[in-house]
């Protein structure tokens, strides 16, 4: 029996939502929880946690298959049990869906609504027949999977990243269409996991918003496992003949035909507000963009707020339990805090991983912010070559002429782990000559980044002290040199 | 200085500059004046490498190789074939909208391989045109329509055309396809592209789209030296080919405090410190074994080699800090460097002619040496000659020893219109512009 008027009524059981319905109880709010599906959102059932444990059984194989960069032998015998990791993954999942299970926030004191929500008014909303009234409503539906226009792909069917990490049984050849974080991790996974994997990306590069150097590695590392990889390329048309699926490729002139037996469509998400009836509450949204919000994440609805992938541009379940917290402090102390001012990073849990926070150069060139980047290689990481795992660098962006970090780019094995580093340095104002002051562990991964802080102290104390021999460079050739050598 | 090695040197660089000059005689169609991609039979025609025949020509006859008349008519049969050829929409053409198809057939001129209609490599062609149209100064007929036809075939290229409806200048074209719908993203090769469609009198690029281009630069402090970063060394060199960037700069070298030249000569540094690190420890590498660029490599595939297991690649772009590095340099990429670098450019050569000579054959520096893979035997060896290289060489050894190419493009008019509309000054152009 619903309460009279709960102070925050909650639509979506994802990780913004699970996040806001939490911190309401700690702030001793009323609260309720509607979910039409899942508890945990795709985050849980069919993103973020599903399939790291799919990568790192795909890892330890890769690892295996090559095992002598390791000092081991390579035992490329060992065929991968696609079976057993798929077994191995749902164990994982349900572990850890136990923590966001309906009795756990029954027991915290938030009532749970099973079913679909609808607006009923400015300060209602009707949960599969009953009327939860709220002085503060969160929506937090999420997102869900575009689908691509490509004709007869409807027709032959294909899988998403909610259905991928159901699939009963291996399939020999896998299509991956879109080359985004999502596209770049199956691949590899499956790869690693016994599958041929095709990849088809439609722009010049992986991961089109990543940094260019940090996509052209991970271009590398799939084709070293052994993606067949088709960038610049669109799908024209997909058909099925004889139980597979073919689809005709367009790379600028050169058409081709691929045979596969099962489509993963990795083309993105879009917002998920789709019945919703936000029209009956006021609140302006965009298809594919979401629920409209200003800075303090409230929607024109004053007393509706939103967080997550519904209305967030970036969508990562970090950013969606920031954002959570961020409208859940808003909508009970108005306009105190901005969404801007999170710092977020985010990960590519490909091998090596990507990870980013903060500006990237263009960013701050269009903002018109002087930018330079230390540039440190995995290979002069001394715990980086002692564990054979070289691939990739760390870059900070900071500001010319100070030492504010604007943003960083790091590329390695465990590069979702080193970003945090830079984020905590980023929330805190922390800028590299005091992070030059920071004592790391050795040898580490992290080392990099204070390698990279000393470098900046280096070669600014340095700054215009500094010859051409100083720099490793040839001194630079004047007017009579040629005619020194040569006359 | 040691006089017996400058003597040396002097020598050295004398016999090697003739050498790759040699190729244009070597490689050419005299009737049209096309000249070949490479040595290799069957080889189309490149129009990049065209463009470099033009501007080394005239560095032929300054050294005495070649008679003037005989540069002139070399140059005036290649302008010719480019006026009269056709330009059309039609897949078999040799041009469209002023720009032309990157590989040719030598004989007949028409476009082969189904190759793309390709911006860059038209801007190095015009770039030689250029250099004709300025050189040929004297007051004959053969000269006369040596200026004549270098002036229409740069003007009535259609810069804008090649914009493709985006922001900055596309890649290439094709008539099947349409265009590439990718342009140019960080330093690179570009810059003199830029410059030539900036300046075009009839067709120019908007201001703006140089600094759109600039804003995708990267300047990254690698191994201690801050540099704009652009990985294959051919990107540092192809531009400054023609142009003296020394003590002029744009926005963004104002802003770094920096110039085009320095920054190649960093970006040398950064290659040089790369070698001695050696990552994937490949044979010979060192700090007088360097020179990761385009060019051409062993294939595509998977070996064994030196005990580990290694993947190599065909022709393409290598680069250095971030690669692809599979252990094959570009031998001529170190002599290349002389204008920027001459004691690392000439150890490096000395290094290639005194301890791997198979790389140098006949005095030419071939494309590609992988001498991690066939240790045993010597290491793989690209056959033949690239003429990219080749002109690259006879004129950075030129601009090095004489300034003569740099000297040329300071009087092009369009040149100087073009820099100064991407918003460079200061240093010769200032002083070039003052003393009209």
């Amino acid at each position: 029996m619903p309460r009279d008027t709960y102070d925050l009524v909650v639509i979506g059981g994802g990780p913004a939502g699970l996040a806001a319905v939490r911190g309401a109880g700690h702030k001793g709010k009323s609260v309720a929880l509607i979910e039409r599906n899942l508890l945990g959102g795709n985050s849980q059932n069919a993103g973020s946690i599903p399939s790291k444990p799919l990568l790192r059984t795909a890892r330890w194989y890769a690892d295996l298959h090559n095992g002598e960069k390791f000092g081991g032998p390579s035992l490329r015998d060992i065929g991968p049990d696609f079976g057993a990791a798929m077994a191995r993954m749902r164990r994982i999942r349900a572990r850890l869906a136990e923590g966001n299970s309906a009795q756990r926030l029954k027991a915290a004191g938030v009532d749970v609504y099973f079913g679909a929500a609808r607006f009923a008014g400015d300060d209602s909303i009707d949960a599969s027949g009953q009327t939860l009234r709220f002085r503060k409503a969160l929506i937090a539906t999420g997102a869900v999977p575009s689908h691509p226009s490509i004709p007869g792909l409807a027709e032959a069917g294909y899988l998403t990243s909610d259905t991928i990490f159901d699939i009963p049984e291996c399939p020999k050849r896998l299509l991956i269409v879109g080359g985004g974080p999502l596209g770049c991790e199956m691949a590899q996974a499956f790869q690693w996991l016994g599958v041929h994997v095709v990849i088809v990306q439609n722009e010049p590069k992986f991961l089109p918003l990543e940094e260019r150097d940090a996509a052209q590695l991970l271009s590398d590392a799939l084709a070293r496992c052994g993606v067949e990889i088709h960038l610049n390329t669109t799908i024209a048309a997909v058909r099925c003949d004889a139980g597979a699926q073919y689809a005709d490729l367009i790379n600028n002139d050169v058409k081709s035909t691929i045979a596969v037996d099962r489509i993963l469509a990795g083309v993105g998400r879009k917002a998920n507000v789709g019945g919703l009836a936000l029209e009956a509450a006021g609140i302006d949204h965009a298809d594919a963009a979401g629920v409209r919000v200003n800075s303090f994440l409230q929607t024109s609805n004053p007393h509706v707020y939103a967080a997550g992938d519904v209305c967030m541009e970036y969508r990562y379940t970090n950013a969606a339990e920031a954002s959570a917290a961020v409208a859940l402090h808003n909508a009970f102390s108005p306009g105190e805090e901005k969404v801007e001012a999170l710092t977020i990073p985010w990960v590519t849990h490909t091998d090596p991983e990507i990870a980013h926070v903060g500006f990237y150069i263009w960013e701050a060139r269009r903002k018109g912010i002087p930018v330079g980047t230390i540039t440190i290689l995995m290979h002069d990481v001394d715990r980086a070559v002692t564990d054979g795992e070289e691939d990739g660098f760390v870059k900070i962006h900071f500001e010319d002429g100070t030492d504010r970090i604007l943003g960083a780019t790091i590329v390695g094995r465990h590069a979702g782990e080193m970003i945090s580093v830079l984020a905590l340095a980023m929330t805190r104002g922390t800028g590299l000559r005091s992070l030059a002051k920071v004592v790391f562990p050795y040898p580490s991964r992290t080392g990099a980044i204070a390698m990279a802080a000393e470098a900046f102290v280096r070669t600014r104390v340095s700054r215009g002290n500094r010859s051409a021999r100083d720099l490793g460079v040839d001194p630079r050739p004047g007017i009579d040199d040629a005619r020194k050598i040569l006359d | 200085m040691n006089p017996a090695i400058a003597t040396g040197d002097a020598l050295l660089l004398e016999r090697l500059q003739r050498a790759a000059f040699g190729y244009f005689m070597d490689y050419a169609n005299p009737v049209n004046g096309l000249v070949a991609d490479t040595s290799r039979s069957g080889s189309p025609c490149s129009i990049a490498v065209v463009g470099f025949a033009l501007s080394c020509y005239p560095i032929a006859v300054e050294r005495g190789w070649i008679e003037r008349a005989q540069a002139a008519a070399r140059a005036l049969a290649a302008l010719r074939f480019f006026r009269e050829s056709v330009q059309s929409d039609a897949p078999d053409a040799t041009g469209y909208k002023g720009f032309y198809y990157h590989f040719l057939d030598m004989k007949s001129g028409g476009r082969v391989w189904q190759c793309e209609l390709s911006v860059i490599d038209t801007a190095l062609l015009l770039s030689g045109i250029l250099v004709c149209g300025v050189w040929f100064d004297a007051e004959n007929s053969q000269e006369e329509e040596i200026r004549q036809l270098a002036d229409a075939l740069y003007r009535r290229v259609d810069w804008l055309w090649a914009r493709g409806g985006m922001e900055t200048i596309s890649q290439g074209w094709k008539p099947e396809c349409g265009f590439f719908h990718y342009g140019w993203e960080g330093y690179n090769e570009a810059t003199i592209l830029y410059i030539l469609a900036l300046a075009s009198p009839n067709f120019p690029l908007p201001a703006d789209c140089f600094a759109s281009w600039t804003a995708t630069y990267q300047w990254e402090s690698v191994y201690d030296i801050p540099y704009l970063y652009g990985g294959p060394l051919f990107m540092h060199f192809f531009s400054q080919a023609w142009i003296d960037f020394r003590g002029i700069q744009d926005a963004f070298m104002r802003e770094k405090n920096c110039d085009y030249f320095e920054n190649s000569r960093r970006a040398i540094a950064v290659h040089r410190e790369y070698a001695r690190r050696n990552p994937h420890g490949y044979e010979c590498y060192g700090a007088d074994f360097w020179g990761l660029t385009a060019g051409d490599g062993p294939g595509n595939e998977e070996l064994r080699e030196s005990g580990r297991d290694r993947r190599f690649f065909g022709y393409t772009a290598r680069g250095v800090p971030f690669g692809p590095d599979d252990g094959t340099i570009g031998p001529w990429a170190m002599l290349a460097s002389l204008p920027f670098a001459p004691a690392s450019a000439l150890a490096g050569a000395r290094n290639l002619l005194e301890n791997y000579p198979r790389s140098v054959p006949q005095d030419r520096f071939s494309s590609g040496f992988n001498p991690t893979l066939c240790a045993g035997s010597g290491g793989w060896l690209s056959d033949g000659w690239y003429g990219l290289d080749q002109g690259l060489l006879v004129m950075s050894i030129e601009n090095f020893r004489s300034d003569f190419v740099w000297k040329i493009m300071r009087r092009c008019l369009y040149v100087r219109s073009g820099l100064a509309r991407a918003g460079f000054s200061g240093g010769w152009l200032e002083k070039e512009n003052r003393s009209e």
